[in-house]
């Protein structure tokens, strides 16, 4: 025991001692969690658009005040005729123009109905679909409101959306879950990867395995200090998005740390893993980058979800546990659900955990070579 | 009295290279041990056998009357080993590799304190410095130190002296000697010939296989010709011409001199005249005692 105790004295020093990593470890979550909140954000502010008004009425100026006054978009150009479109759309100066038909006003009382057109600069698939969506949802609005005026026939059917657990659909109910699982991945994994395969590089482990420590000693007395630092970074994010963006922890607290330590747990083994199979530092870095942290972007429904994958993708992506973890911390942040509706994706991450543990040390050579 | 090692007949291939043949030795009880060889002899590998760091693909080796491969675990405990390269912890101080190094083998510093007490004064000043930023001989001291600390039987030295100035290399081969009086036996390799002089037996190592082993001084004994040594100014012009003339058998060069053989085991004056002819003025022949390299390289060229 005081062998072991030695030896995690030893990973602290040389984490300490390494001044370095230790911002690193810490910045990162503070600088991702403020990046995605404020930069990378997939709501609408104040985009430009560009209004074509070839009927010039009373009611093309209304629908295009309501558009503008939305807070979503501002006026930034009067386009005179169709020709001039293309040619705004290619200063990338605006992100959509919208088109009232000649005659709008007049047909839309006569007919009861006048075309608009939206065109989108497609260069920026996700902003367009945006700008349509909220432009199309603007016009229903104003839509609606001259259906209901007196004289102007009835509508009967109207649809009111609510969004439950997040009423304003705000990006970062989405993204902080996902930065948490990014950044266990890459504390956990990463860095205790490295930590081995470092000994293995610098010939410190050839001393190492001629003592009477054992490979469970030498394993664990790795892992203990990453686990410490890995609750206190989760910890730490968790009360920076509650300060930053208000986000609340709507189900238990208890529960969502207790998955949070098994995920670092199974971040810790899956590193381990890593670092049995790996010779150099480098060969441990590429292995969790391309191997873990690319999925768990890529693959884990963090930015893309994972029902618009083709089938083979998705199936795919069931190999890679981040994404079990983010369902797992989704409902439990944000729905405020038990165990009771996450235990499938806990058990899946105890299997992940415990497959490889018992790779490990099946793996863990007592012997050079 | 007991012996320490106990090897026979051990073979080492990596893929097709052959890197043990056939080693065979018994090292006794507080004896100094010198592998000595070029690199890539296989001292290296030979020494991670003993250490338990690697199996070997033939043989049987008896270490402390233990087997290396089956009794590993209690070997550990008994063995210190002090690899090539710098393998300590940069990161940390001095001080902390040592403590780490004893409370992993189950002991503290104080209590073997007295083991270590004159290698480890030498660096004692700077025991609060990084281990990465020592000399290489203070560095050779710590991890002397280090695998030391335990009170091993047996320690293990892969070329502890390589890339040490030649001050602290006198300074650490008196260590050693002096680490007899606690019972603990060496196995030490090393390039450098005239280490060899320092150990009780040596066994010189080349290609994998022994060639020869005994105490240093009959190793040097057993060189079978008179041997001569040649002084000139130019050596490299010198050793090109020696080699050419007939009736040498033998030239390599010996630090500032050079080192020949007669197949007439005389001194052929004749010779004198061959070199002036051939623009070497003022050489200087004389008889000369061979040393441990003259009989490696003798060996070498009978394989």
């Amino acid at each position: 025991m005081k062998r072991f105790l030695g030896f995690v004295k030893k990973e602290f020093l040389h984490i300490f001692r390494d001044f370095r990593t230790l911002i690193i470890i810490f910045l990162i979550p503070a600088a991702e969690i403020l990046l995605f909140g404020f930069i990378v954000t997939t709501d609408l502010r104040n985009a430009n658009i560009g209004i074509l008004d070839l009927s010039h009425d009373e009611i093309t100026r209304q629908l295009s005040d309501k558009i503008c006054s939305s807070g979503f978009f501002i006026k930034s150009e009067d386009l005179l005729n169709y020709s001039e479109i293309d040619r705004e759309l290619r200063k990338n100066k605006i992100k959509a123009v919208v088109i009232f038909e000649n005659g709008f006003g007049r047909k839309l009382i006569s007919e009861g109905k006048a075309v608009m057109n939206i065109i989108a600069d497609g260069s920026e698939p996700n902003m367009a679909s945006l700008v349509t969506n909220y432009i199309t949802a603007i016009t229903a609005d104003f839509n609606s409101g001259l259906i209901q005026k007196p004289g102007s026939g009835n509508i009967l059917v109207r649809s009111e959306v609510r969004m439950f657990y997040n009423p304003s659909l705000k990006g970062h109910f989405m993204f902080v879950p996902g930065v948490i699982t990014i950044i266990m991945t890459l504390v956990c994994a990463l860095m205790t990867s490295i930590t081995i395969t470092r000994e293995k590089e610098y010939g410190t482990m050839e001393v190492l395995l001629v003592s009477p420590l054992k490979p469970v000693q030498i394993i664990v007395g790795k892992v203990i200090p990453y686990f410490i630092l890995s609750i206190a970074d989760a910890i730490l994010i968790l009360i920076l998005s509650w300060f930053v963006f208000g986000l609340p922890v709507k189900g238990s607290i208890i529960l969502l740390l207790a998955e949070l330590m098994l995920y670092i747990l199974m971040s810790l083994s899956v590193g381990i893993m890593i670092s049995t199979v790996s010779k150099t530092m480098q060969q441990a870095i590429f292995i969790t980058l391309v191997g873990l942290l690319l999925p768990t972007i890529l693959l884990s429904g963090f930015i893309f979800p994972l029902e618009n994958m083709p089938l083979g993708y998705e199936w795919f992506s069931m190999l890679f546990p981040p994404r079990y973890f983010i369902t797992v911390i989704k409902n439990i942040m944000i729905k405020g659900t038990g165990l009771l509706y996450v235990w499938k994706e806990t058990l899946i991450l105890i299997f992940f955990t415990a497959v490889s543990i018992w790779f490990s040390i099946r793996n863990f050579r007592i012997r050079l070579n | 009295m007991q012996k320490i090692i106990e090897a026979s007949d051990i073979n080492m291939s990596f893929g097709d290279v052959k890197a043990l043949r056939n080693i065979s030795f018994d090292v006794n009880e507080s004896d100094i041990f010198g592998f000595i060889g070029p690199d890539g002899a296989g001292k290296t590998t030979l020494f991670r056998i003993i250490a338990t760091l690697l199996i070997p693909d033939e043989g049987e080796l008896k270490v402390l009357g233990l087997d290396s491969v089956s009794d590993y675990k209690e070997l550990r405990k008994n063995i210190g080993y002090m690899p090539g390269r710098f393998s300590l912890y940069q990161d940390l101080s001095v001080e902390e590799n040592l403590n780490f190094y004893a409370t992993v083998f189950g002991t503290t510093v104080s209590e073997n304190y007295d083991l270590i007490a004159e290698i480890y004064s030498h660096i004692e000043p700077f025991k609060k410095r990084l281990a990465g930023k020592l000399s290489g001989g203070m560095k050779q001291k710590l991890a002397l130190s280090c695998a030391l600390i335990h009170k091993p039987k047996l320690l293990i030295l892969d070329e502890p002296t390589t890339g040490v100035d030649a001050v602290s290399r006198v300074e650490f081969w008196e260590m050693l000697r002096k680490l007899k009086e606690y019972n603990i036996t060496i196995i030490v390799s090393t390039p450098y010939m005239d280490e060899a002089m320092r150990c009780n037996r040596v066994a010189l190592i080349q290609n994998g296989s022994i060639l020869s082993i005994d105490d240093p001084q009959k190793i040097k004994e057993g060189f079978s010709r008179k041997l001569f040594s040649v002084r000139a100014p130019e050596k490299f012009k010198l050793i090109n011409v020696l080699r050419d003339y007939p009736g040498i058998v033998t030239a390599y060069p010996f630090g500032d001199s050079v080192h020949i053989t007669f197949h007439t085991d005389k001194l052929d004056m004749t010779l004198y005249d061959h070199l002036k002819k051939s623009g070497i003025e003022n050489a200087v022949i004389t008889e000369t005692d061979p040393g441990i390299e003259d009989r490696f390289l003798e060996l070498m060229l009978n394989e």
